[in-house]
């Protein structure tokens, strides 16, 4: 295959798409020689570059080593934008607003609960709703309960019962984005955000209880209260339906934008409006609607899951010491402090697939952790292993404070499909001890560990290039998929 | 005539459309997107359902009026197997759209569509034949 654009490798883990034609600014990737060849498969170096046709980019668009194909920007993208002369994108940020990833720890060790994670997966899948249709039978939002929820996220989660004032200091932005304007929400996000509160979701959004595996910093792992071989549990899920209706209520509202404020689009989904515009304002306002919708369902369906280790495990409540590590945000654009020729300035940064890594001593990195750094948690595939990592300095002044996100999918779900077809995915992830629970054998087949690049690869990038710091390893032992 | 036809992509999921006409190519759209969630033969035409969309071009109108099934699928549970585009131009349609509402025990939910985007999105008329391209979010 030939392709239109030039790549240069700069050191061993990244590479520079230079700027021509159009582009406004340089593309940035991180990634190995190998990985390279395999991103070139697909056209998310070609999405790295319609992202810095985008007016008022700041820096350069960068590509983390997840990247993949995406619609529109590419997933494992983050693009900043100056805040007078730059836009706002939804298909920066992305369908599902707020995508993110939740780390519990316990005081339980990997030997207590073993044998017990038959019933402790089966418990967790009956309590947590997941899969068409699904919803909390004991919970019924009136509209403007709805709307206190878009308003507070998960600050209005701990204010009717689930989970505590001191999960909130360790969530991104305390669980609740500023400037969340419910009245600009549809009446159809409404709907589909009232029916769905609390449930899980599909396709890679999952509830696993894992370990810690491998601890490369002792003391940073102490302080985010991480012992070799304790109980952990990762939740990844977003704002759902809602989150999808916002988004799809703001590109039309953007597609008018652009042509107005004549913004030439490469790709339609990049649709976007300047920051200060009203357009621009008011997507900003309905975003945060949709994140503060992701922080309440993951500080839900964590109250689920400590009410879950009670039940199957004949626990006493507190006694399993479920406590949050941290919770971050994977599809978002936030308005942030960036250094930029030297001078403070604040920033529209986009980050789809894409994790905040903020340094040590950093106002926004929790108080807990301001001598580590923010956690960053990056989840792998179901069959190997998750990681633990903190932002540095490095992310924060070269790639606005962020990093990876996750594996990042190397084969389509087709293809995945095709390859399990004649295998039993479950019976092949029983025998290297890991309980999976899915709502249907599609979702299994789709998300075999095959399909995904292999995470500690993507995690050594981000190591070796300085953009996160390692601090632990993290392996399954049951998981329950939507 | 081949209705559609998957495309790769490592995400989400890409699709094809082929119609003689226009609102051939609609109906095969509507058609395609419930053949990925389900299997279409096991859903029955049950209930029957007006829908209206508009749309600024036709590439638009054919998001939108995917995202409409979508919705009525995500919003009400429901499955759909017939769609008689009845009045159509580039701006506007409207349909009769037939099925029945989900059963767990009865259809199987195969893949889980969560957006209909505009990335890559084309309509068009070549060699006597409409072909459209859709990208899924998954």
């Amino acid at each position: 295959m030939t392709y239109k654009y030039k790549i240069e490798k700069i050191d061993e883990y990244s590479w520079r798409i230079p700027r021509e034609g159009k582009m406004r600014v340089d593309g940035i990737v991180y990634a190995n020689e190998t990985m390279m060849k395999e991103i070139q498969k697909d056209e998310s170096l070609q999405q790295v570059i319609n992202v810095s046709h985008l007016p008022g980019i700041v820096g350069h668009s960068f590509g983390m080593p997840d990247i993949h194909w995406g619609y529109g920007f590419p997933i494992g993208g983050v693009a900043a934008f100056d805040l007078d002369d730059g836009v706002v994108s939804p298909g920066g940020v992305g369908y599902d607003i707020n995508c993110g990833v939740r780390l519990l720890r316990t005081d339980l060790q990997r030997i207590e609960i073993v044998h017990k994670l038959d019933s402790l997966v089966n418990t967790l899948f009956s309590s947590i709703p997941s899969g068409v249709g699904s919803h909390r039978k004991d919970l019924r939002l009136s509209h403007q309960e709805e709307k206190n929820v878009l308003k507070n996220g998960a600050q209005w989660a701990v204010s009717q019962g689930y989970g505590s004032k001191n999960d909130l200091e360790h969530i991104e932005e305390n669980g609740r984005i500023a400037g969340a304007d419910p009245e600009l929400i549809s009446e159809r996000a409404l709907e589909r955000g009232k029916a769905q509160l609390g449930t899980l979701g599909s396709g890679n959004h999952f509830v696993e209880v894992g370990y810690v595996s491998e601890v490369y910093d002792a003391k940073i792992a102490q302080t985010l209260g991480l012992q070799k071989d304790s109980i952990t549990i990762v939740v990844h899920t977003g704002s759902r339906g809602f989150g999808y209706q916002v988004c799809d209520d703001s590109i039309r509202t953007m597609i008018k934008a652009s042509k107005e404020f004549n913004i030439e689009l490469p790709d339609r989904q990049l649709c976007c409006a300047p920051i200060k515009s009203q357009q621009g304002q008011d997507y900003l306002a309905k975003m945060a609607c949709a994140a503060n919708y992701a922080f309440a369902n993951r500080q839900m369906i964590t109250h689920w899951i400590k009410e879950s280790f009670e039940r199957s495990l004949h626990i006493n409540p507190g006694e399993s010491k479920i406590s949050v590590v941290y919770d971050v945000c994977h599809n978002i654009a936030r308005i942030e402090d960036h250094i930029v020729d030297g001078r403070k300035k604040p920033l529209c940064v986009h980050r789809k697939g894409a994790t905040r890594a903020f340094p040590p001593h950093h106002a926004q990195t929790p108080d807990a952790y301001k001598e580590v750094g923010q956690p960053v948690l990056i989840p792998g595939d179901m069959g190997r292993c998750s990681y633990v990592l903190v932002g540095t300095e490095k992310a924060y002044t070269t790639t606005f404070g962020s990093t990876c996100h996750g594996a990042g999918r190397v084969m389509s779900r087709g293809k995945a499909k095709k390859l399990a077809s004649s295998r039993n995915i479950s019976r092949e992830l029983k025998e290297k001890g890991i309980l999976v629970r899915a709502d249907s054998r599609a979702t299994m087949d789709e998300e075999i560990p095959e399909a995904y690049k292999d995470v500690t690869e993507v995690v050594d990038v981000v190591e070796h290039a300085g953009i996160s710091k390692k601090i632990a390893q993290l392996k399954p032992l049951c998981v329950i998929k939507g | 005539m081949t209705k559609y036809k998957l495309i790769d992509h490592t995400a989400d999921i890409g699709i094809d459309i082929f119609g003689n006409t226009l609102s051939d190519l609609f109906s095969n759209a509507g058609f395609a997107m419930f053949d990925i969630i389900t299997d279409i033969t096991a859903v029955d035409a049950k209930d029957e359902h007006i829908v209206r969309i508009e749309g600024i071009d036709k590439e638009q109108l054919l998001v939108n009026w995917l995202g409409e099934l979508l919705y009525l699928h995500d919003v009400k549970c429901l499955l759909f197997k017939d769609f008689l585009i009845t009045d159509m131009n580039k701006n506007h349609l409207t349909a009769t759209i037939r099925g029945e509402k989900y059963i767990e025990t009865k259809h199987a939910i195969n893949t889980v569509i969560k957006a209909v985007t505009h990335h890559a999105l084309s309509v068009r008329h070549e060699h006597n034949q409409w072909k459209a391209r859709v990208i899924f979010d998954l």
